[in-house]
C-alpha cells in the first residue's frame, strides 16, 4: 500500500510526484527498520547524512589535535630560548628542564610532526572531508535513497573511528607516538629499536593506518557502485554535478592506491615483527651489525608513494569539486566549461599514478628514470590550469554573492594558484637538488594541499551546513575567520618560500648550530605568531560550528541558495530515504543558472519546448 | 531499483576486486624490483602447491555446480556440492600449510633470503583471502540446511556474490602460482 502523505502544494513537490520515478520505498518499512531508538538513529546509524555528520565531527575533533600540535612544535621553532614549562601540565615528561628552563624534548618534537603530518593528511583531509562530502552528497545529488550498502558505509565509518582510537591511544605512550615522518620510512619504521618512536608507537600507527585503509576502501566501494548504479531516472553522467564526479573519482584513486600502501604495511609489519629484510640493508644500531641484510628502503618509498602522490589528489580533489559547485551557484552563472572540467579530473586522476618518483628524485633513482617523472609532472600542470582558467572564467562578469562559502571558495583558488606554481619549480629534477627537504616543500604543499583542502572543506561546510543540520552559520563570524586565515596562512607559508632557497632543512628541531640558518631567527618567529592568530581563527570556526548548531538561524526553505542541484529539493528536515515521495526525475545537468532570463533552472525541471540542454551535449 | 541491469552488491564486489588486485600486484612488482636487484636465492616450489592448486580448482566447480542446482530446482545437487566445496577448500589451506612446512624443512625459512619472505607473505596473504571465503560458504551452508529451499532473487544475489569472490580467490591464486613459477 502506498505511503499516505498529504498531496504536495510546492510547484518541485509536484514536479517530482508527477515525473519521479517511484520505487515502492515508503511502502515497506525495512528501510526505517534502522532507525528505529537513539543508538540505532545516532551512533550505529547506516543513514549517510547521519555517517557524514560523524566523519566531519571526528574530522573536527583530530583537526584540533592536529593543528595544536603544530602550534607547540612551531613554539620550539619561533622561541627556542623561550620558557615552555607551563605546557608542562599537558606534555609532562616531554618537556625537559634545561638549566631550570623548560624545553620541547627532540623526540617529542619529532612525534608531534610525525602526528601531525599523519592526523592532518589520512583522519582530517581524507576521512573528514571526503567521507563528510561523499557520504551527504553522493545520495542526494544522484537521487538515491541512500548507499548502495548502507551496512558497509556504517562499517566505514566504524573503522575509521577504531583506526582514530588507536592512534590517540598511541600518543599517551611512555615512550610517545612514531616519530619518524608521516611517510613512516624505514630504517626508522622497520627497527623497534631505531628510535623512541619505533617500538609500540611504529606498531601502534600500523595498526591505526591498516585499519583507517579497510575504511577508506569500505567507503570507496560504496560511493563507486553508488555513482554508477544509483543515480535517479534521467541523471546520465554527464548531468551529473562536479561535487560528483570529484568524489567519484577521488574514490577510485584510494580504491586503486591504498591497497598498495597496505601491502608496503605488511611487509614492514614483517620486517619490525619476523625479522625478514624487505626493506633492510646493511645496519648498525648503536655499533652492533644487525644481521639484516640485501633489502631495499627504496622499495618503501616507491611503494608509499604510489599511494602517497594520488593521495594528494585524493585530498584536493574533492576540494575542488565543491568550489566549482559552491563558485558557480553564488555566482549565478553556469561552470564554465563543464565537460573541461570533467576530463581535468580525469587527466588528473590518471595522471596521478605515473608520478609518484617525482618525491624520489633525491633518493638515489637513476636519473634517466627521473626524467619520466619529470615530464609526467610537468603534464599535470595542463589539467590543473584548465580547472583553474576554468573557475575564474565562472566568475568573471558573474553576480557573485560574496557569502562565506563563496570567498572561502575564491580563497581556494588562489592558494591554489600560489602552491601549484611552486609544485613545477619542485617537478624538476635538477631544482629539486636545491629544493629537496627543505622548507620550500614545506611552504609548496602547505599550500596548495593543506590550506586549499581546508578552505575547500570550509566552503562545503559553510555552503552546506543547512542541509546537515537545519540551521545557518553565522556569517559573520564566517567572514572573520575567511579574512584572518587566508591572511595568515599567507603569512605563515609565503616566508617559507626563502627559507627553502636559502636551503633551511625541513624536520629539524634546531638550527642554533648552523651559522648560515642562525639570521632567520625573527622570520621564524614571525611565522610562529602567524600560526598562532591562524589557530584561533579555526578555533572560533569550530565554536560558531557548534553554536549553530543549536542557535543558528534557522533555514525556512527548502532551497536557500536558489541552486539547481537535487538536495535542495528535500525536505528541510530530511528524513530517512531523502524524499517523502518518490525520487525526483532529472531533465537537465546542474548548472543552468542565468539561462532564458530565468536566474536559476532546478534539475528537475523538464526542458521547456525547443530548449537546448546545457553544455552536457 | 528496476533499471540496473546488474545488482548492486554484485557491482561492489566487483569494485572491491580491484582493490584485491591492486595488493598482490604491488607485492608481485616489489618482487619483480627485488629480483632484479640481486642476492636472490632460487628454489623449487614444493609439490604441495601443485595439489592443492587442484583442491582449490575442484572446490571452484563444486561450488559453481551447487549454484547451479540452487538456481535449477535441484535442492539435492546444492545441498551435497556446497559442503563438498567447503571440504575441498579447506583441503587447500591445508596442502598449503604442509607446502610452507617442506619449505620450511627445505632450510627456506622466512629469513634466509628475501625470495622465501615474499613467498611467505604473498601466499599467506592469499591464504588468508581463501579463509574470508571459506567463512563465506559456511554461511551459505546455515543458510541451505537451516532456511527452506527457496531460491528467491535475494538469496540468488547472496549466492552469486560468494561464488564470484570464490573464483575470484581462485583464479588470483593461478595468477600468484604462475608468477611464483616464471619469475623464481
Ligand atoms: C602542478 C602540480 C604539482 C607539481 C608539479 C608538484 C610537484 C611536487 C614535487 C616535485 C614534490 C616533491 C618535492 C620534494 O620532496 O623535493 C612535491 C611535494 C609535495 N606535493 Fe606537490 N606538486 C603539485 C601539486 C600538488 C598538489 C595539488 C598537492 C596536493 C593537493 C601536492 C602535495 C604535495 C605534498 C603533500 C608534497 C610533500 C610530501 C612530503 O614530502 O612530505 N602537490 N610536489
Ligand atoms: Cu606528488
Amino acid at each position: 500500500m502506498a505511503h499516505v502523505h498529504v498531496k504536495p502544494s510546492d510547484p518541485i513537490d509536484i514536479l517530482i510526484e508527477e515525473q519521479g520515478l517511484d520505487d515502492h520505498f515508503h511502502d515497506h518499512h525495512d528501510g526505517d527498520k534502522y532507525q528505529s531508538g537513539f543508538i540505532g538513529h545516532y551512533i550505529f546509524s547506516m543513514d549517510h547524512k547521519i555517517i557524514a555528520r560523524q566523519f566531519l565531527i571526528t574530522g573536527i575533533f583530530w583537526a584540533i589535535i592536529g593543528a595544536g600540535m603544530s602550534i607547540i612544535f612551531r613554539l620550539q621553532l619561533g622561541f627556542p630560548e623561550a620558557d615552555l614549562q607551563w605546557i608542562k601540565p599537558l606534555l609532562g615528561k616531554w618537556i625537559i628542564s634545561n638549566d631550570g628552563i623548560g624545553q620541547l624534548s627532540p623526540e617529542f618534537y619529532y612525534a608531534l610532526v610525525t602526528m601531525h603530518g599523519t592526523i592532518l593528511v589520512f583522519f582530517v583531509l581524507t576521512a573528514g572531508l571526503s567521507g563528510t562530502f561523499s557520504n551527504l552528497l553522493i545520495p542526494l545529488q544522484v537521487g538515491a535513497r541512500d548507499m548502495a550498502s548502507p551496512f558497509l558505509n556504517m562499517l566505514s565509518y566504524w573503522f575509521f573511528f577504531m583506526a582514530s582510537c588507536v592512534m590517540f591511544y598511541s600518543l599517551f605512550l611512555s615512550t610517545g607516538p612514531f616519530s619518524g615522518g608521516w611517510t613512516g620510512y624505514p630504517p626508522l619504521s622497520a627497527l623497534p629499536q631505531a628510535s623512541t618512536g619505533s617500538g609500540t608507537g611504529m606498531t601502534l600507527w600500523l595498526v591505526s593506518l591498516t585499519l583507517f585503509v579497510v575504511s577508506v576502501l569500505l567507503g570507496g566501494i560504496n560511493y563507486i557502485t553508488t555513482v554508477l548504479n544509483l543515480r535517479t531516472k534521467g541523471m546520465g553522467m554527464f548531468r551529473m554535478p562536479l561535487t560528483i564526479w570529484a568524489f567519484f573519482v577521488t574514490a577510485i584513486l584510494g580504491l586503486l592506491s591504498f591497497p598498495v600502501l597496505a601491502s608496503g604495511f605488511f611487509m614492514l609489519i614483517f620486517d619490525r615483527g619476523l625479522g625478514t629484510s624487505f626493506f633492510l640493508s646493511e645496519i648498525f644500531i648503536d655499533g652492533q651489525a644487525l644481521d639484516r641484510v640485501g633489502g631495499s628502503p627504496i622499495l618503501y618509498q616507491h611503494l608509499f608513494w604510489f599511494l602517497g602522490h594520488p593521495e594528494v589528489y585524493i585530498i584536493i580533489l574533492p576540494a575542488m569539486g565543491i568550489v566549482s559547485e559552491v563558485l558557480s551557484v553564488h555566482a549565478r552563472k553556469p561552470i564554465f566549461g563543464y565537460k573541461a572540467m570533467v576530463y581535468s579530473i580525469l587527466g588528473i586522476g590518471f595522471l596521478s599514478f605515473i608520478v609518484w618518483a617525482h618525491h624520489m628524485f633525491m633518493s638515489g633513482v637513476n636519473p634517466f628514470l627521473s626524467n619520466f617523472f619529470v615530464i609526467f609532472t610537468l603534464i599535470i600542470a595542463v589539467p590543473s590550469a584548465i580547472k583553474v582558467f576554468n573557475w575564474i572564467t565562472t566568475l568573471y562578469g558573474g553576480n557573485l554573492r560574496f557569502c562565506t562559502a563563496m570567498l572561502f571558495s575564491i580563497g581556494f583558488v588562489s592558494m591554489f594558484i600560489s602552491g601549484g606554481l611552486t609544485g613545477i619549480f619542485l617537478g624538476n629534477s635538477a631544482i629539486d637538488i636545491q629544493l629537496h627537504d627543505t622548507y620550500f616543500v614545506v611552504a609548496h604543499f602547505h599550500i596548495v594541499m593543506g590550506i586549499a583542502a581546508f578552505f575547500g572543506m570550509y566552503a562545503g561546510v559553510y555552503h552546506w551546513f543547512p542541509k546537515m543540520f537545519g540551521r545557518f552559520m553565522n556569517e559573520t563570524l564566517g567572514k572573520i575567520h575567511f579574512w584572518v586565515t587566508i591572511i595568515g596562512a599567507y603569512a605563515i607559508f609565503w616566508p617559507m618560500h626563502y627559507l627553502g632557497m636559502a636551503g633551511v632543512p625541513r624536520r629539524y628541531y634546531s638550527f642554533d648550530t648552523f651559522d648560515a640558518f642562525k639570521h632567520f631567527g625573527p622570520m621564524n618567529e614571525f611565522i610562529t605568531i602567524a600560526a598562532i592568530v591562524v589557530f584561533s581563527a579555526q578555533i572560533l570556526m569550530v565554536i560558531n560550528f557548534f553554536y549553530s548548531i543549536f542557535k543558528g538561524k534557522r533555514m525556512t526553505t527548502k532551497n536557500p541558495y536558489g541552486a539547481n542541484t537535487l538536495e535542495w529539493t528535500t525536505p528541510i528536515d530530511t528524513g530517512h530515504g531523502n524524499w517523502p515521495g518518490k525520487i525526483p526525475a532529472v531533465h537537465r545537468w546542474a548548472y543552468d543558472y542565468g539561462k532564458d532570463g530565468k536566474e536559476y533552472i532546478p534539475q528537475v525541471m523538464p526542458l521547456a519546448e525547443g530548449e537546448v540542454e546545457g553544455d552536457s551535449h | 531499483m528496476a533499471r540496473n541491469r546488474i545488482h548492486p552488491h554484485m557491482f561492489a564486489l566487483y569494485v572491491s576486486f580491484a582493490s584485491i588486485l591492486m595488493m598482490f600486484g604491488a607485492l608481485t612488482s616489489a618482487y619483480i624490483v627485488r629480483h632484479a636487484a640481486g642476492d636472490w636465492l632460487e628454489f623449487n616450489l614444493p609439490t604441495y602447491f601443485y595439489f592443492s592448486t587442484a583442491a582449490l580448482l575442484l572446490s571452484s566447480i563444486a561450488l559453481h555446480y551447487s549454484y547451479r542446482s540452487f538456481i535449477g530446482n535441484n535442492e539435492r545437487g546444492y545441498k551435497i556440492f556446497l559442503p563438498i566445496a567447503l571440504v575441498l577448500g579447506s583441503i587447500f589451506v591445508v596442502l598449503q600449510y604442509y607446502g610452507w612446512n617442506a619449505l620450511f624443512n627445505m632450510g627456506v625459512d622466512l629469513k634466509l633470503n628475501v625470495s622465501g619472505s615474499f613467498l611467505y607473505l604473498i601466499t599467506g596473504l592469499h591464504a588468508l583471502h581463501i579463509l574470508g571465503g571459506l567463512a563465506c560458504i559456511i554461511v551459505a551452508i546455515i543458510n541451505a540446511f537451516t532456511l527452506p529451499y527457496q531460491p528467491t532473487v535475494k538469496r540468488q544475489v547472496r549466492f552469486r556474490l560468494v561464488l564470484h569472490y570464490w573464483h575470484f580467490v581462485d583464479v588470483l591464486w593461478i595468477y600468484l602460482l604462475a608468477f611464483l613459477l616464471i619469475v623464481k
